[in-house]
């Protein structure tokens, strides 16, 4: 009976963990099929994070903050977008740069406080099948979504049929962004009611190693994340269970899984092939 | 050039902007900078030792670009360096000069073969490398972590009744970097001596040498690289190795100079891994530009700690750094063409 309380427990803050992952995966998944490896996802969740609680702690409403966490996200992706496929500057560049912006800003803003402590509001959670239908419809079913694919394969054939690459690059960031702001907001207003310095503590990297581990495929990224949450909520519950297991493997198994997913199925991968590769049209 | 010029300036006044509409004075702060970086021979003596692994950790960025392979893991190859460099002075009874040598050169091999690893998964099983060398960061911090926590591995030892920290134990004197030459109040650590020979050497081994020139031609063009005999396999898997083993120097460097407690603790990186690659980029990887570079950026870091006197939180130097490097690397870029020249 208590071990199936303590199951319970496990079980129940792991979904809580996982769905900060699952909304950010869901973006990422999405900007990695139309091509950009983006990293820059740890910014755009922290920022929504911080942008969320401030929002919601000046006007009161969860829905706001939510919504001003989303913004700040797509915000994000906008400048990745214009830097990396307008301008062209190397896509990992620009995530590196705006990881360590976004991190000096929220930190500079916060000054070393904690601010904004409200009651928790786990209703967000409601949202997440509905995002994940959306997102599958999106990439798989509508045409918008096929353009995408057709970029992330092959840009040059996109270009060639009239498909606007470095657009639909940048429209693919605005979403990713939108969502894992969305999931950063859920991680700050819905689980913590609080923000502190660098909250996100690396997950945008684990949303990274999410889509690897599932190989660009929406349902095992979304298994992936479950599996990471799962790792988390076992690594917080041990100890007050009484069981001693290696804390540093548990928190290193997200990141090596995904590099063994890449090892054992790199042939079987729906790795898209142009991932992380700028497109320059060839001049005539 | 002008335009470089154009856009750090306008970086600047975005951060003293910042500072205006927080309530903070951008004299002040300037002037905090100034006092704890330049002012006097003991904030010299400050920056000079942040200098010295960063500027390691950004000519080893330079000679994994230069081949074309994007190496963003120096964070977790710093800290695996410090590990080993770490491990071989507590477990290894040598006379001096002989043990801090053996310290370094641990760091070194260590992070090298940590990095390899990367285009060991890369020739294997066409592994990004980009992807691994992130990834592996993590993993590199696990490891330190489990490192230091663990009481048979290198967790300090208990001395009487006094709580062990997740630390090691400190490192014997004959393991440190010494300072050169007697200077009053200014301290010329050997790290600095060891980064400045580090930089001078990569850009000789590009510029002056046959192996600088493959892996020139292989970051040039790696069709053309691979039809005119380059062994591809082996050109990126020295230049990663290498641009590891910088790092894990750096990491062995940080860890046996005055700035750390001379004691590997798992943020014992202070993340200048990640301000080591941001150094590589300002200097479009030619490892003497970074020498300025990296000074300029131990600046920050120097006279950041100063920042808080006045008021603005230590954090705006990260900020100015992140704006520095947009601003350096934005005007290359043209509408719709590649960055990289």
């Amino acid at each position: 009976m208590n071990l199936l309380d303590d199951l319970g427990t496990v079980l129940a803050s792991g979904l809580r963990l996982t769905a900060p992952l699952a909304f950010a995966a869901c973006g990422e998944y999405l900007a990695e099929r139309a091509g950009t490896l983006n990293i820059s996802v740890e910014a755009m969740m922290l920022g929504a994070a911080f942008s969320s609680v401030a929002v919601a702690g000046a006007t009161g409403s969860v829905t706001t903050g939510l919504a001003a966490g989303m913004l700040t996200g797509a915000l994000t992706g906008l400048i990745h977008g214009n830097l990396a496929h307008r301008l062209t500057i190397d896509t990992f560049v620009v995530g590196l740069v705006l990881n360590a912006l976004v991190l000096g800003l929220t930190s500079f803003l916060i000054a070393g406080t904690t601010f904004g402590s409200r009651p928790p509001q786990r209703w967000p959670l409601l949202l997440l099948p509905g995002i994940v239908l959306l997102t599958w419809w999106l990439v798989e079913r509508s045409r918008w979504g096929l353009e995408l694919r057709a970029v992330g394969e092959s840009p040059r054939a996109a270009d060639m049929t009239g498909i606007r690459v470095g657009l639909r690059r940048r429209q693919a960031l605005l979403w990713c962004g939108a969502l894992a702001g969305l999931g950063g907001a859920y991680l700050a207003v819905g689980e913590v009611g609080s923000f502190n310095q660098n909250m996100t503590a690396g997950r945008g990297y684990l949303v990274i190693a999410a889509v690897i581990f599932g190989g660009w495929r929406l349902g095992r990224t979304l298994v992936g994340c479950a599996v990471f949450g799962l790792a988390d909520a076992l690594r917080l519950a041990l100890p007050a269970l009484g069981v001693t297991l290696n804390s540093q493997l548990l928190i290193a198994a997200p990141y090596l899984l995904a590099l063994l997913a890449m090892l054992l199925f790199a042939t079987r991968q729906r790795r898209p092939r142009a991932l992380g590769k700028p497109f320059v049209r060839q001049e005539p | 050039m002008t335009r470089t010029a154009a856009w750090s300036a306008l970086a600047l006044l975005m951060s003293a902007m910042l500072i205006v509409a927080t309530g903070g004075s951008p004299g002040e702060a300037m002037q905090a900078l100034v006092r704890g970086s330049v002012a006097d021979a003991t904030a010299v003596s400050v920056t000079l030792l942040y200098a010295a692994p960063l500027l390691l950790i950004a000519a080893g960025a330079c000679v994994s670009a230069s081949a074309g392979v994007f190496n963003i893991g120096q964070e977790g190859q710093v800290l695996i360096g410090a590990l080993a460099g770490a491990a071989a002075g507590l477990r290894l009874a040598l006379p001096g000069p002989a043990l801090i040598a053996v310290v370094l050169l641990a760091g070194a091999l260590a992070a090298g073969l940590w990095a390899w690893l990367s285009a060991l998964m890369h020739r294997l099983r066409g592994v990004d490398i980009v992807v691994s060398t992130l990834l592996m960061t993590f993993v590199a911090q696990q490891v330190v972590a489990l490192a230091v926590n663990t009481p048979w591995l290198l967790q300090e030892s208990r001395l009487g009744r006094a709580t062990v920290l997740p630390q090691t134990n400190k490192l014997p004197p004959g393991a440190l970097l010494g300072s050169l030459g007697g200077y009053p109040g200014l301290q010329l650590n050997t790290g600095l001596l060891i980064a400045v020979a580090a930089a001078v050497s990569v850009a000789v081994l590009l510029t002056r040498t046959r192996w600088g020139f493959r892996v020139t031609m292989l970051g040039l063009n790696p069709t053309a690289a691979a039809h005119s005999g380059v062994r591809v396999t082996v050109v990126t898997g020295s230049a990663l190795a290498i641009s590891g083993a910088l790092a894990g120097l750096a990491g062995a460097v940080l860890l046996t100079s005055p700035l750390s407690t001379n004691r590997l603790q798992p943020g014992g990186s202070l993340g200048l891994g990640w301000d080591g690659l941001l150094v590589a980029l300002i200097a479009r990887n030619r490892p003497l530009l970074a020498i300025p570079v990296a000074l300029l950026f131990a600046v920050l870091r120097s006279g950041g700690s100063f920042l808080a006197a006045t008021g603005v939180p230590y954090y705006l130097a990260d900020i100015v750094k992140a704006l520095l490097v947009l601003a350096f690397v934005a005007p290359r870029a043209r509408w719709g063409r590649p960055a990289v020249a």
